[in-house]
């Protein structure tokens, strides 16, 4: 059968999977439509935590990330694992004892005010909008290049998918179809990684390989991959790029971020109890260590491959895939040296960030360029990042049924995501701006109806992000993050530990925060782009990390603003002392 | 009761704080800081500082969690078998 079949039928299958439960699991009540009625098992709640945490990034983008980093790479494992620590151990059990059903919700009981709670709903849409975009691109590289459909019937396919599931079934239906995309996620990652862990360094499991010796050689790979990065002109693979600051402040708002998003927050109100919130967070966190503990050995084995296979090959006898993915345009090769043969090095092969194709062939084939040749350097290869993982088992020449289930797994990783971000959006829309704030006498059956049409229209905002990306979405993924750990993280965390702080002190604490990193990520990355270089930094921090800043600025405003006003009512006390106690 | 509620919170937060310093030592100390240094001892293909910040601060991470919900059991089995004999 060819890959194409194959990709089909597996897509094919996972999708018909997914409608079953669906229907098998429809929300009856607001209960199971916003918290699936509170009744998910533990390891069920943590396979569901997982796929909803590990979007179509962690999938297709994070191991190409960190390929072409090094240990720069680092940031992204430790900051998107170690904010489940966090959450488990400071978040999770007593947002799910205070037992209601969306973050906003907390924040506007335990503030006492309808005025902090629409500026975490304003938070909360923006935070999650920005993430969906991501998903739906995502959505659209596997359709156009495995389906080969264009990008908009794909983003339509999936978008009817998701809407199926999560308008029908609510939280319920999401969390069922969660667990099975995990499976399938899981799988058609942890498939390739072995075979190539095999393939190169003898050891089935993939963490131990990376660490091993090369077939057939007595060299450590990463030794390899230091002294071939090295002779290539990059920095050497092990070794770090950026400042020590910047990388302890983008990893800290990376995981202060995740324990803030309030997708991933709402999934521990599925759960029956307490204790079982404590338990899930540790499930979750094992069942994407099993991803984020392989991710950085398919980097190491990526780079390795990518230079050993098209390092000095000529264009015309260059790998298939090489070829495809230039098809796609998301790999471009100039001849600057005119020798027809493929030379890959350090620095911008072109000048501007992208290619931009004109309708003419070169002499042995190859799409040509209008960009210029950057002549600074002698590298002739541009390589999106993003293909990595759906190249990786092409380049290691792995049969066509693993290409076609990575095909299906990024799919999975997409789709469930976007799920648990409309869910949030569409809840946080009905419950708490309806039926909180300005339709308080709806009848809990308008309300689920409410839940639904506006989770309709959050997919359908979604799906034309998806088909006219904005072009900054991968700027904006900065944004998500940053503000999550600017706003979400220190209005949760007082709120449960510090009982004085009221609600002066945490709208201050919310806006201040909000604004100082919302100024820093929107000058340097749209105002002044050309600015955006470590010289000008605060600090030398990278608006990647700047969030961090925007955390301590928000605990600082909202402490002391909260001791010069006067004290919260003895009912946030009674609360607090309330979501304190286990049972 | 009430100063039993104290006692309980005043035991959490002793088992966070605690967990939290090793969150942080093996992530921002290991991982990040100290990882350069960490570098010159090698096991395996592996530097000790890229391998903390690659693979050991995530396994540790997960080891963080399942601690802390056992010592939480404990604490909580404790609490109620007291104010069960009060009564």
């Amino acid at each position: 059968m060819s890959v194409q079949l194959l990709t089909y039928l597996f897509v094919g299958l996972s999708f018909a999977l997914y409608i079953g439960i669906a229907i098998w699991s429809k929300a009856q009540s607001t209960n199971d439509f916003y918290v699936a009625g509170k009744g998910v098992h533990p390891v069920a709640n943590g396979m569901a935590t997982a796929a909803d945490w590990m979007s179509a990034a962690s999938f297709l983008s994070m191991a190409g990330l960190i390929a072409f980093l090094g240990k720069d790479g680092s940031v992204y494992l430790m900051g998107w694992t170690g904010g489940y620590v966090l959450l488990a151990l400071l978040l999770a059990p007593y947002l799910r004892k205070f037992g209601k059903f969306t973050v906003p919700d907390f924040i506007g009981e335990r503030y006492y005010s309808s005025f902090a709670r629409k500026v975490a709903v304003l938070c909360l849409i923006f935070i999650s909008f920005t993430y969906i975009a991501g998903q739906m691109r995502g959505v659209g590289i596997v359709f156009s290049r495995f389906l080969e459909v264009d990008i908009e019937t794909g983003v339509i396919v999936g978008m009817a998918i998701v809407f199926f599931y999560a308008v029908l079934g609510g939280m319920k239906g999401i969390t069922y179809t969660q667990v099975a995309q995990y499976c399938v996620l899981i799988f058609a990652y942890l498939v390739p990684a072995i075979f190539i862990s095999i393939l190169m360094t003898g050891n089935a499991i993939p963490q131990i390989g990376f660490g091993s010796t090369l077939v057939d050689s007595s060299t450590f790979l990463l030794d390899k991959l230091d002294q071939v990065t090295l002779e290539l002109g990059f920095t050497e693979y092990t070794k770090n790029v950026k400042s020590n600051i910047d990388i302890f402040c983008i990893t800290a708002a990376l995981m202060f971020g995740t324990a803030g998003l309030p997708h991933v927050i709402v999934r521990f109100f599925t759960v029956p109890s307490v204790g079982d919130a404590r338990k899930s967070a540790g499930y979750a966190l094992i069942f994407i260590a099993l991803l984020y503990t392989t991710a950085p050995a398919v980097s190491a084995f990526a780079r390795m491959n990518l230079i050993d296979s098209i390092q000095d090959q000529s264009y015309s006898t260059a790998p298939k895939w090489f070829k495809n993915w230039e098809e796609i345009g998301l790999i471009a090769w100039q001849d600057k040296n005119d020798d027809g043969a493929i030379r890959y090095s350090s620095g911008n092969a072109l000048e501007g960030t992208k290619p931009k194709y004109s309708e003419n062939r070169g002499k042995h084939g190859e799409r040509l360029l209008e960009n210029n040749p950057n002549q600074d350097n002698s590298n002739e290869v541009y390589i999106d990042r993003d293909i990595i993982v759906l190249a990786n088992p092409e380049i290691a020449q792995l049969p066509g049924w693993v290409i076609a289930l990575v095909a299906a797994g990024g799919l999975a990783a997409a789709l469930s995501t976007a799920a648990g971000l409309l869910l949030v959006i569409s809840s946080s829309i009905s419950h708490d701006l309806l039926k909180k704030t300005y339709m308080p006498h709806i009848t809990e059956r308008l309300e689920l109806k409410y839940a639904r049409i506006s989770a309709a229209i959050a997919i359908g905002i979604a799906g034309v992000f998806g088909i006219y990306p904005p072009a900054f979405v991968a700027q904006v993924v900065a944004f998500a993050f940053g503000l999550a750990a600017a706003t979400f993280f220190p209005a949760l965390f007082l709120g449960i530990f510090y009982k004085r702080l009221n609600k002066e002190g945490a709208i201050a604490g919310m806006l201040g925060g909000l604004i100082f990193t919302a100024t820093y990520i929107i000058y340097f990355k749209f105002i002044n782009p050309s600015l955006n270089v470590e010289e000008y930094w605060l600090m030398s921090i990278s608006p990647e990390g700047i969030g961090s800043i925007g955390m301590l600025i928000n605990f600082v405003l909202a402490i002391t603003i909260s001791s010069l006003t006067k004290q919260p009512p003895k009912e946030v006390y009674d609360m607090v002392d309330m979501i304190r106690k286990p049972s | 009761m009430d100063k039993r509620n104290k006692e309980y919170w005043n035991s959490n937060l002793k088992i966070v704080s605690v967990l939290l310093i090793i969150w942080f030592l093996v992530s921002f100390g290991f991982g990040i800081l100290f990882s350069d240094f960490l570098d010159q001892i090698k096991i395996g293909g592996f530097k000790l500082g890229f391998w903390f910040a690659q693979q050991g601060s995530i396994y540790i991470f997960v080891i963080l969690i399942f601690v802390y919900v056992y010592l939480m059991q404990k604490l909580d089995k404790k609490i109620s078998q007291e104010e069960d004999s009060d009564q």
